[in-house]
């Protein structure tokens, strides 16, 4: 009967032992990586910096195929957020890949919009509230001034403006 | 060596785990809907049945035979199973993602797959030494990898075609995996007994 819970319990124990040291020795988990900068990043989706969105950015910084300092929105507070949890020198942002101009939020100038719905089609995280041939207007909540909608709009009514309290 | 090739040949082709001793039959059907995915999924049941057939022999010879405590064997083989399927999860996972991910539930399932369990315990009964165990385990691992080659490229190959509405799905799967059975009977005349 000891015997028996005594061999049972070693055995638990030395796989148990033997599991863990394996997982600290195997190489980084990559999902969990991305994942971990994935919450670093401002999640616009506005794919400034060559990605599709930020998951996919996320997952080139994990894999070393993406410098860190390519997210506009994000600014330098990304960077050195992401610098930290990779123990890489914080740099500038990369200027090719646009500049910072803070959180913004855009605005549809409702006496010239036309309700054509182009803007409707290209916002990553569905924002704009509208239907064909109503005016369009923005959720400023849900809205991440990812820029996506200005050059779509043919009556150039889209704005994008400082995020009130982040003046 | 002559006897080590015996066993390869004999739990791959003649004892084929799958087809000629019906043990694992649910990952044969669960994750054979591509080739891909099946060749990940045999590697993957190949690696544990090897580390699987080694480990519990171990376990059964110099633990559990010396302090008679044989009917512990379930128990102790089913801990390194799962051991050994946690070790592939995470390899997996680390290395190939997209794999981890096509995979899905039917990695941790060969935890429950009978043919890893079977291989254990016919070891204990069979096996004369460590290496016999080890042959045993890759023999039946590879024969498992075969099976489910054949079937999913069966199966990619049936997608295509028009089944009768009362087979679809399931019925012609599983009627596909009769027939197999039936060719792999074949094999049996290159047993010696």
């Amino acid at each position: 009967m000891i015997a028996a819970v005594l061999v049972v319990g070693s055995l638990t124990a030395i796989i148990g032992v033997a599991l863990s040291l394996a997982a600290a020795r195997l190489p980084a988990d990559r999902d969990t990586l991305t994942r971990r900068i994935d919450a670093l990043l401002p999640q616009t989706q506005c794919g400034q910096c060559g990605y599709a969105g930020c998951r996919p950015y996320a997952e080139a910084i994990a894999n070393g195929d993406a410098a860190i300092n390519q997210c506009a929105p994000g600014g330098d507070l990304t960077i050195r957020a992401v610098a930290e949890l990779l123990g890489q020198t914080p740099r500038p942002l990369n200027p090719v890949y646009g500049e910072h101009r803070g959180p913004l939020v855009a605005t549809i100038d409702e006496a010239a919009c036309i309700g054509c719905l182009r803007c409707l089609e290209v916002c990553p995280v569905d924002a704009i509230l509208g239907a064909p041939r109503h005016l369009h207007t923005v959720l400023n909540d849900l809205c991440t001034g990812c820029e996506l909608c200005i050059a779509p709009c043919p009556v150039d009514c889209i704005s994008l403006e400082t995020r009130a309290g982040h003046a | 060596m002559s006897e080590l090739v015996l066993i390869l040949i004999g739990t791959v082709l003649v004892n084929n785990f799958v087809l000629a001793k019906f043990l694992g039959l649910c990952p044969l059907l669960g994750a054979s809907q591509r080739i891909e995915t099946a060749l990940g999924m045999s590697l993957a049941t190949c690696f544990v049945l090897t580390l699987a057939a080694v480990f519990s022999y171990l376990i059964d010879t110099y633990l559990l035979q010396p302090l008679e405590l044989g009917y512990l064997r379930i128990l102790s083989f089913i801990l390194v199973i799962a051991a050994a399927v946690q070790f592939s999860e995470f390899m997996l996972r680390r290395t190939q993602p997209v794999l981890h991910q096509a995979l899905g539930v039917y990695l941790p399932l060969i935890t429950t797959n009978c043919a890893v369990l079977g291989v254990a315990l016919l070891n204990s009964r069979q096996s004369d030494n460590l290496v016999q165990a080890l042959a045993y385990g890759l023999g039946a691992g590879l024969g498992f990898g075969l099976v489910m080659l054949l079937f999913a490229g069966l199966r990619e190959r049936l997608e295509q075609a028009d089944v009768p509405a009362p087979f679809q799905g399931a019925a012609i799967a599983l009627a596909t995996a009769g027939l197999m059975s039936m060719a792999f009977l074949g094999f049996a005349g290159l047993s010696r007994g």
